[in-house]
């Protein structure tokens, strides 16, 4: 899931300030703002930093000739936006360098290779490798000075003309601000549509469609984990029943024969669990280390956990009362 | 009102339609307290039917039932309290609880409810001679030694009746348990009843009744 936004979510920034009436499902593709804006945003109160933000995807070709696609981040060196890489230089001493996401080195990028992009030729100098996965629309996002990018925007490359407003136009304006913050009067004076960092994430290509889809196979996961759950528990306490038939006979009330099977049912249950969550945590941690997108959430382990063991409990607890009904001689059978 | 147990004119149907069968047809028994009384009859006869209904562990279609003046037709709550406080019941197979060692099957009737002056577990065990089995689980134990434990489980509650269904099939050192059964019977003034066909167990008897398709008939002094 954060494959398609772990480049979004690891801004610095609490809302984006796109176009005024964009659509919020193109945002990232066709809002342009005016440079102004920044300013606008900068001066408002409860407003930390405002950075021009340009974001624009591309097709390029390494030195080694393997194809990638690249997220192109227009950010300007200095401001707030300006990433601190984990290796190499910053950006900013040489205005055609990019500091790409650690996960492109699995794509086969090194420290100071060359990307030539494809149509327009403007070749960029990996001068830098950001800390972790950052990626947008599971692209590999590249990092590069404003003015660059605002080229790279317009087609503009080596040696072309580069159109007068290029240099005045930016996707956003990158906003840190208080939580307080009147973001729709901000938008009002400086002529945008502001989106919270999370509100993004939707503006991201196929996000929600994904996270939809998701949910509907968690939904559906739960539903059978649960009826497999509660038909086991059944099936348990009905293999139980000549010992709670003995149990009855002997005059053990049906709160102690509840209490005495569900108590069972409990250790079984929290055992297994722990068991299972052991071995998810374990052969999550496993696909982590490999290229594939996976992410665990304690909190979404913790309430599947809990889940899981009240589901057994009901199980068992339909079964126990529906052996505890019948008389105790029946339930004895023949050979009591 | 009597104390002991008093069966009056009593019917029990198993089934229905055609299938059914009259295994108790108007039953009367009366079984004082301090008097151990054994019941003999062929297979089918409707001795287990009979101790079911005496126990409380099945509601007869016709007639009463009444433990120490307590009517056994109430709710089945009400009757497991009987069953908990006032019966010991030794099943026909022991039904011991798999999970539990011999000493724990013993303990188990005392987890039920709060119970008023219980036997010590670890006495009784050692009264049916198993004090040296009392971790063992019923898988580890033999027919008789099992039956031994089923037994000790119905006394420590010290229950005012005691209901034992056919214990002889499998019991070994039949003398000493049976001893023992009377011994408790007199001493502690517990109404009990013995299904068994058993000429040991006769002889330790105070009355012999024997059951015929479903009705109960006193039997002569001599044949006991
Ligand atoms: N649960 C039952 N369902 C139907 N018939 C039963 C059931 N229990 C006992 N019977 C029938 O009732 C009669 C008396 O059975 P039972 O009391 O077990 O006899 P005994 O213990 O003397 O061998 C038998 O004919 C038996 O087949
Ligand atoms: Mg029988």
């Amino acid at each position: 899931m954060d494959d398609g936004v772990s480049g979004l979510q690891k801004l610095p920034v609490t809302s984006l300030a796109f176009e005024d009436g964009v659509a919020t499902d193109a945002a990232f593709s066709r809002s342009v703002v005016d440079l102004d804006a920044v300013d606008s945003w900068a001066g408002r109160d409860g407003v930390t930093d405002a950075a021009p933000f340009g974001s624009t995807l591309v097709n390029a070709t390494s030195d080694g000739g393997t194809e990638v696609d690249l997220a192109l981040f227009g950010v300007e060196p200095g401001s707030f936006l300006d990433p601190l890489p984990a290796q190499g230089a910053r950006l900013g001493s040489d205005p055609r360098g990019v500091l790409v996401s650690a996960t492109a080195l699995d794509a086969g990028f090194r420290l100071g290779d060359t990307i030539t992009l494809d149509r327009i030729g403007t070749e960029l100098t990996v001068v830098g490798v950001l800390d972790g996965q950052h990626t947008y629309g599971h692209v590999d996002v590249g990092y590069v000075p404003l003015s660059t990018w605002q080229e790279i925007r317009v087609g503009a490359g080596p040696g072309a003309q580069v159109p007068p407003r290029a240099h005045d136009e930016i996707t956003a304006v990158a906003v840190r601000a208080d939580a307080a913050t009147d973001l729709a009067a901000g938008d009002e004076a400086a002529g945008t549509t502001s989106l919270t960092l999370e509100e993004s994430f939707g503006a991201s290509p196929g996000y929600t469609a994904e996270t939809a889809t998701l949910s509907m196979i968690q939904v559906f996961l739960y539903a059978i984990s649960a009826l497999v759950v509660g038909a086991f528990f059944t099936v348990l306490v009905i293999q139980r029943k000549p010992e709670i038939a003995v149990l009855r006979a002997m005059g053990a009330s049906t709160r102690y024969v509840l209490r005495d099977s569900l108590l069972q049912s409990l250790v079984l249950l929290v055992v297994s669990t722990a068991v299972g969550v052991g071995v998810g945590v374990a052969a999550g941690a496993a696909l982590s280390a490999t290229p594939m997108p996976f992410a665990l959430d304690a909190v979404a382990i913790g309430v599947a956990a809990l889940l899981l063991v009240l589901l057994g409990m009901v199980g068992s607890a339909v079964a126990v009362l529906r052996v505890t009904k019948v008389d105790p001689l029946t339930a004895l059978g023949g050979n009591r | 009102m009597s104390t002991g147990l008093v069966v009056d004119q009593v019917t029990l149907r198993h089934g229905d339609g055609e299938d059914e069968t009259v295994a108790l047809d108007r039953v009367s028994l009366h079984v004082p307290r301090g008097e151990i009384v054994a019941v003999v009859g062929p297979s089918g006869a409707g001795k287990s039917s009979l101790l079911a209904v005496a126990g409380g562990l099945t509601v007869p279609d016709e007639g009463r039932v009444v433990i120490d003046g307590v009517d056994l037709a109430g709710s089945e709550r009400e009757r497991a309290r009987i069953r908990r406080e006032r019966i010991g019941y030794v099943f026909q197979s022991n039904n011991l609880i798999p999970a539990l060692t011999a000493l724990d099957q013993i303990r188990l009737p005392l987890t039920f409810a709060r119970i008023e002056d219980p036997r010590d577990p670890r006495e009784l065990l050692a009264e049916v001679g198993m004090e040296h089995r009392a971790d063992r689980r019923p898988h580890q134990l033999s027919g008789g030694e099992r039956q031994r434990i089923g037994i000790a489980r119905a006394l420590v509650t010290r229950p005012g009746m005691l209901l034992v269904d056919e214990p002889t099939a499998a019991l070994d050192r039949r003398r000493e348990v049976l001893g023992l059964l009377a011994r408790e019977t007199h001493r502690y003034g517990m109404g009990t009843v013995v299904v068994t066909h058993d000429h040991d167990v006769l002889g330790h008897c105070d009355r012999v009744l024997e059951m015929v398709d479903g009705g109960l008939t006193e039997q002569q002094p001599a044949l006991a």
